[in-house]
């Protein structure tokens, strides 16, 4: 059983636990899963500068702070307590496409520390991962109303099309980094 | 006490997001790429499983722990929704993290995951500064 856990999870084990979210929300205290908002609530609680977007009653959204404390909880019960595997399984065609490309040579870890090691701050790759890459992630999820979690799999759960327009404004973004953009930067 | 449940869910759901490593960049970059079901299984499942889930709430009328009904409110569109989306998805394919997958990277022991939260939390703010001048 252990070591059953231990292991990465497949897709269909995953995803399914990954929906089952959704409904014990809802069940346990009326709550719809989103997890972009919490940035706002820190914001609105330590900066809120004036702002009229952060002024609003925080407090009243602390059970999404306190369940975001709960993910990295589990982030660290799940890779340090559990384990797991040094070395993502990425597909080998990603792992040659990267090491071509983005001229990566370490695939140990969840990220490529080629990319995000804290002492790449002193030249500009890593700004652009590090720190343009975080504000484009703040930025975009307050002005599009929600990140994976509030408009693809909540809000595509609730039949909402305008979290259908989202993802595919995502799923856009993405794919401009990855091809259009990428190939420019390395 | 009141939040516990909210700390053993958001624990679960840390859990599954770390064991499913779809908090790690080379998973994103495999699913931006097109070379592994594995994202799409995992968003895609999630979305059917919670998709029932709510069909049944709604059909029956559930109401939650506290005896309250069962209310999503719904999404309003405005044009902030793709140009926001898309500035996201830039950012998604660059940290290979949305903001579910960064708290669990900073638990994980990832340490860029402190630094991009920080530039995140300053892209939320810098947005709630200058909603009103953006297109909606």
């Amino acid at each position: 059983m252990l070591e059953l856990l231990q292991k990465p999870w497949p897709w269909y084990v995953a995803g399914p636990l990954i929906g089952l979210t959704v409904p014990a929300l809802l069940l346990v205290g009326n709550k719809a899963l989103g997890i972009s908002s919490s940035l706002r609530h820190v914001c609105a609680a330590c900066v809120p500068a004036g702002i009229p977007f952060l002024t609003y009653n925080w407090r009243a959204e602390i059970w999404n702070l306190v369940f975001v404390l709960g993910i990295a909880l589990g982030g660290f019960i799940g890779y340090r307590v559990l384990g797991h595997p040094e070395t993502i399984g990425i597909s080998a065609e990603t792992v040659r496409d990267l090491k071509a490309q983005m001229h990566l040579t370490d695939f140990s870890g969840l990220l490529p520390r080629e990319l995000f090691a804290l002492d790449n701050l002193a030249n500009w790759r890593g700004w652009v991962f590090l720190v343009l890459g975080g504000f484009l992630v703040g930025f975009g999820t307050r002005y599009a109303g929600g990140c994976t979690s509030g408009h693809a799999i909540s809000g595509l759960s609730n039949l909402q099309w305008v979290s259908l327009v989202a993802v595919i404004g995502f799923f856009a973004g993405g794919l401009v980094m990855t091809w259009v953009i990428y190939p420019l930067l390395f | 006490m009141k939040y516990f449940k909210y700390l053993v869910l958001g624990t679960l759901f840390g859990i599954i997001l770390t064991k499913s490593e779809v908090i790690s960049w080379f998973r994103i970059q495999e699913m931006f790429r097109f070379q592994s079901f594995h994202m799409y299984g995992v968003i895609g499942s999630a979305v059917v499983v919670g998709l029932i889930s709510i069909q049944l709430i709604k059909r029956n009328h559930l109401k939650s722990l506290n005896g309250e009904p069962i209310a999503i409110a719904d999404k309003k569109f405005n044009h902030g929704v793709w140009i926001g989306g898309f500035i996201f998805g830039l950012g998604w394919a660059l940290t290979g993290a949305c903001p579910g997958p960064l708290f669990a990277q900073l638990g994980s022991g990832v340490g860029a995951a402190a630094v991009l939260i920080l530039a995140a939390l300053a892209g939320t703010w810098t947005y709630s500064a200058l909603r009103e001048k953006l297109p909606h």
